[in-house]
């Protein structure tokens, strides 16, 4: 279990007020100056040493991705940092608690981001039904300006840094990098074709960062500390700690700051009480935000929660939006939920997707309310297959992905309801 | 310059292209619908999918860039497969309507379904509905049909320059619509139909007029302005049922205006295929011989012969009239302009578009003076509107109003030329510093008290820079261009209006205000108001009911084809003229059009080279001495779909001209 000295998100239950004295108590905006004076390539290097990987779900190591920004901004080609607080990924709450009890952090971690990749604006896409949690960001970021933390000369680094915030307006697509950047600009949000990758061509056609809330967060800690004490925790190449949601059937959901590759069941057992009725009445759990495939109790009894460990048992580490599913719950009811949710969400800009979403869904509800054939099984993984790794942005996946799980793990659930159909019909 | 390895095949392509391109190089075909080689790179159908070594997931080749020593595949099951895969997705929501489907028979998908579907579908429940989408008069929606492709909101962003198409809605309940189901206010918006790779788009006056494999088609020219589109004219029997365009990447690329596309239905109204003869204020239907006697008798005592020619009049008829004019009444008084204006016809290089067509892209000054691109000539507008795209400049003397791209009035003077040619503004200095000036003259400004001053003040201005070929006169008419290098421009326009006897070739746009004793002989295709005030009606083919030949604005012979036949007792205008010179007694004949059109060249060498442009001779070209002259330009109303007699005779051009003036819907009245 993670020490209370290593937490990097110490108010992370809003015990203390986010305000900036409170912030300032906590740490943050410590040696920021310093911090920034030992210049782009040092940033760079030490958050690479600490092998910090994207907390959005895709897990792409950020000194990487800051190194992609071209060296210098031109004249006409400024950089951008875009944070991408649209969190909408059922399940994950993590960084809504970033926005609204550790702002500062997350402002003081856009400015050595922006410094680093040469970005003097930096957009925070919000989520459109984050309203609250977007005022506080803003209270914060009218302090930080207030005390010259960020505007002209922030900090006193001689970077001039400027931060805005943007409502989305409630569609999960616009958390997918590209469709964000269509949105912020006022277009309709849909994912752009890659290559371009935004690090050179993104928002208004100009080199562009995307990272999410948590991976800014937790850069000045990590510059603070060192990145080798980030990368004590976990195992290689899953370094650090991080938030993990807990909600389903547990009996105390909640939102705690751990390290990496802990073991599923302690998480579960140590910081949310168990599952209700005990372990042994454990179905299922998703692993990662509902996106990702399911994981069944006897995978879930030995699972470590990181990106390798999850990739190797067929599902991923996502945001890290832990779902428990008890043994009272159907689970092709849960899953078939699921895809009703991305039959809505789909941003209907390519064919498999938007044909295939919806396809799914439909059939789901059929075997679900036991109207389908047994053949209909094969069918619906053809087609999961047929949408997954077709389309422009990983949104085929995270339709296809959740009923594959089902479908690897729970298939004699599926077939039972179906072949009650067979019976009805003899009868 | 990147080479690839297509499944075994190495080829060089240059670098910038994509996957989709280096394929096509190889000779392998990709299957597409989203994709189009003159739109944006949408990357949305899916249906390009080839396999990548290196890459775990199939790559859309349209959007992918070649990369040196690529490996890509395209006959591999995982290829197969991806189609088969988005084939399905397609067909899953699509009516499969293809027996009352105007598409049919020329619909990609169809045939995509056909080359690369899995040829059964596993989707047993209800398809989705779509509302139909009003869209104008021109275009017919069926929106179940649609599969979201996004070619027809990409065309009308990037080319036609009004955001009026768009999606809304979000997944499979995306639908593509006009803004408030307006109608799209565009000169262009008929080239969605061939856009759209299914039958949503198709085209509303030629619904369930024919199928494809029913219609006889012709590659010919486009006479409704002076641009000469190349097109493809379909018909039916007797009737052309549509006119498409045919790719000349010099002239039209492919699209065509709606004017070009839509006003064929006009070959088919208000037709004249019999003689008229008009006895006591009535006119009575004739047989030939009675009204070549009638004419005959009425020629007598005559003095004075004047000939108009009308727009749409191709070189040998042009050519031909003259010479009976010549020979057979003994006048020099052709001419062919139905409004005041005055050409400069001592150098072919003062009449034509010298820039070109194609070289409008590369401007990056562009002065309009007088001229209205968007509704004189609706390509070199959309030229004009791929030119800015790229950073050009858009200078305008004289408001010619909305021309869908951005552009900056700087006054409506023609004092304003010289205001440029002495630095007086800030705009000369960006046209001295510019490497490809364009000026585009209208007509609107060459009215003969202005005409030389204009043409002398734009020709001395480019001289200075050294830029001479910017210099462009922007006809209107199809026959004009071709008229000027026939000669018939005559020095008093007025005499030939006065003459005793006047001889209207198919000239409909001119206000005739008849003498007593006056005697006038209309020959044409279509009635209208000068039709009414002839004696003699004489009936002819239309433009697409025989062979000619066209000189466009940039002074490109283009031969046009005959896709239908003459109705009636119509004749071709070169035997009507033999007809005439017989009853007079003349011995004045051509034998066949093939023998006038050798006559024509032997006496102008340059109009039997096809489809070149000749260069003008600049070593010997005189600029008049330039004059400061004030004059205010007032642009001409253009009344753009109803220009010319087959325009006025479309009932399609009439409702949407009609739809034109309703008040749009914004969204805001309530």
């Amino acid at each position: 279990m993670l020490k209370d000295t290593d937490r990097i998100f110490r108010n992370l239950y809003g015990d203390e007020s986010f305000n900036l004295s409170n912030a300032l108590n906590r740490g943050d905006w410590k040696d920021t100056k310093e911090i920034i004076a030992k210049g782009k390539e040092w940033i760079i290097d030490q958050v690479k040493k600490s092998e910090l990987r994207g907390r959005g779900g895709a897990g792409f190591p950020t000194g990487m991705k800051w190194s992609f920004a071209p060296k210098e901004p031109t004249a006409d080609r400024p950089h951008y940092l875009v944070i991408n607080a649209d969190e909408s990924e059922p399940g994950t709450c993590k960084d809504r608690d970033i926005l609204r009890y550790e702002p500062q952090k997350l402002i003081e971690g856009s400015l050595i981001a922006a410094y680093a990749v040469g970005a003097k604006t930096c957009y925070v896409y919000i989520r459109g039904e984050y309203v609250n949690e977007g005022k506080v960001l803003q209270q914060a970021i009218d302090e930080a300006y207030e005390k010259n933390l960020i505007g002209k000369n922030a900090a006193g680094s001689g970077w001039d840094f400027d931060m805005y915030i943007h409502f989305g307006a409630g569609a999960y697509i616009c958390g997918e990098e590209t469709a964000l950047l269509e949105s912020l600009e006022g277009n309709k949000g849909q994912p752009r074709l890659k290559p371009p990758f935004p690090a050179l061509v993104g928002l208004y056609g100009c080199p562009t960062i995307v990272n999410n809330v948590e991976t800014i967060a937790v850069v000045p800690t990590i510059l603070r500390r060192g990145p080798e004490w980030f990368a004590s925790f976990g195992r290689p190449k899953n370094r650090g700690t991080k938030i993990f949601c807990i909600s389903g059937n547990v009996v105390n959901p909640c939102n705690v700051e751990e390290e990496m590759s802990i073991p599923l069941k302690e998480l579960i057992e140590t910081h949310a009480g168990g599952v209700i009725g005990g372990w042994g009445n454990l179905q299922a759990v998703i692993p990662g935000g509902s996106s990702m495939p399911l994981l069944p109790k006897k995978v879930c009894d030995n699972i470590l929660m990181d990106f390798d460990a999850l990739v190797e048992a067929k599902s991923g580490m996502g945001t890290a939006g832990i779902v428990v599913i008890d043994k009272s719950q159907d689970i092709v009811s849960c899953i078939s939920r699921i895809s009703r949710f991305y039959k809505h969400e789909s941003c209907g800009q390519c064919t498999p997707c938007r044909e295939g979403s919806g396809w799914l869904w439909r059939m789901m509800e059929r075997i679900n309310r036991g109207e389908a054939e047994i053949h209909e099984i094969d069918m619906l993984l053809e087609v999961t297959k047929q949408i997954e790794g077709h389309t422009i942005c990983a949104f085929g996946e995270a339709s296809a992905w959740p009923v594959q799980g089902l479908l690897r793990h729970f298939r004699e659930q599926m077939e039972e309801k179906c072949s009650n159909l067979a019976n009805r019909k003899i009868a | 310059m990147p080479k690839v390895t297509v499944d075994g095949i190495e080829v060089e392509v240059e670098s910038g292209s994509t996957v989709l391109q280096a394929c096509e190089a190889a000779g392998k075909e990709i299957p597409r619908f989203c994709y189009h080689e003159r739109l944006s790179i949408a990357g949305n159908c899916r249906m390009c999918l080839v396999e990548m070594e290196k890459s775990p997931k199939p790559v859309a080749s349209c959007a992918m860039p070649v990369m040196d020593g690529q490996v890509i595949k395209t006959n591999t099951p995982m290829v197969k497969k991806a189609r088969e895969g988005v084939m399905e997705f397609l067909l899953i929501n699509h009516p499969l309507d293809c027996p009352i489907c105007d598409q049919g028979g020329e619909c990609d998908l169809q045939d995509q379904a056909f080359n690369y579907g899995g040829g059964r579908s596993r989707y047993e429940l209800n398809k989705r509905s779509v509302d139909q989408k009003y869209m104008g008069p021109l275009i017919k929606t069926h929106m179940n049909r649609c599969i979201h492709c996004t070619r027809c909101v990409r065309f009308s962003e990037e080319v036609a320059g009004v955001s009026e198409i768009g999606a809304i809605n979000r997944g499979e309940n995306m639908e593509i619509t006009t803004f408030l189901e307006n109608t799209i206010e565009s000169e262009m918006s008929g080239n969605v139909i061939d856009l759209c790779p299914v039958g949503a788009l198709t085209s509303k006056p030629y619904s369930y007029e024919a199928r494809p494999w029913e219609l006889n088609k012709v590659e010919t020219i486009d006479v409704m302005d002076a641009v000469g589109s190349n097109i493809r004219m379909d018909s039916k029997g007797w009737e052309v049922k549509r006119v498409l365009p045919s790719i000349n990447d010099e002239i039209n690329e492919e699209w065509i205006s709606d004017k070009t596309r839509y006003a064929c239905d006009g070959l088919l109204n208000n037709r004249i295929d019999t003689p008229f003869i008009k006895k006591d204020g009535e006119f009575k239907e004739a047989s030939w011989k009675e009204a070549l006697n009638f004419i005959n008798q009425n020629l007598e005592n005559k003095k004075t012969f004047g000939g108009l020619v009308g727009q749409l009049v191709d070189l040998e008829t042009s050519y031909a009239f003259k010479k009976l004019f010549k020979n057979v009444f003994n006048s020099e008084l052709v001419d062919f302009r139905q409004k005041d204006i005055l050409f400069d016809t001592s150098n072919t290089f003062n009449f034509k578009f010298n820039t070109t067509i194609s070289k409008i892209d590369e401007a990056d000054f562009i002065l309009l003076v007088g001229a209205n691109p968007r509704l004189e000539a609706t390509i070199i507008s959309s030229r004009i509107r791929k030119a800015v795209k790229s950073g050009c400049k858009v200078f305008s003397i004289g408001d010619p109003g909305d021309q869908h791209y951005k552009f900056k009035v700087i006054g409506n003077n023609i004092s304003i030329l010289d205001d440029l040619l002495f630095s007086n503004i800030s705009e000369s200095k960006l046209l001295k510093e510019a490497k490809n000036p364009v000026i585009i003259i209208g007509e609107s400004v060459l009215k003969s008290e202005i005409s030389k001053n204009v043409i002398s003040s734009v020709q001395t201005l480019l001289k200075d820079i050294n830029k001479l070929d910017g210099f462009n006169i922007l006809h209107q008419s199809a026959s004009n261009a071709g008229s000027l290098i026939l000669g018939l421009q005559t020095e008093n326009l007025q005499k030939v209006y006065d003459a005793d006897v006047l001889y209207l070739l198919n000239a409909d746009e001119v206000n005739i205000d008849k003498k007593n004793n006056q005697f006038i002989i209309y020959q044409g295709s279509h009635g209208g108001e000068n039709s009414r005030i002839a004696d003699v009606i004489l009936p002819s083919a239309a433009y697409s009911e025989k062979n000619g030949s066209f000189v466009n604005l940039e002074g490109r012979v283009q031969r046009s084809y005959k896709a239908s036949y003459p109705p009636g007792f119509a004749k071709e205008d070169f035997e009507i003229f033999n007809d005439i010179a017989k009853n007079k007694g003349s011995n004045h004949n051509y034998v066949s059009f093939d023998s006038l059109r050798e006559e024509m060249i032997n006496e102008h060498k340059l109009l039997g080279i096809y489809d070149e442009i000749q260069p003008s001779d600049i070593e010997n070209l005189k600029i008049e001495k330039h004059i400061k002259k004030d004059h205010l330009i007032e642009i001409n109303n253009i009344d753009y779909y109803q220009t010319n007699i087959v325009a006025r005779s479309s009932k399609t051009m009439d409702e949407c001209k009609s739809v034109k003036q309703q008040p749009r819907k914004t969204g805001t009245e309530n």
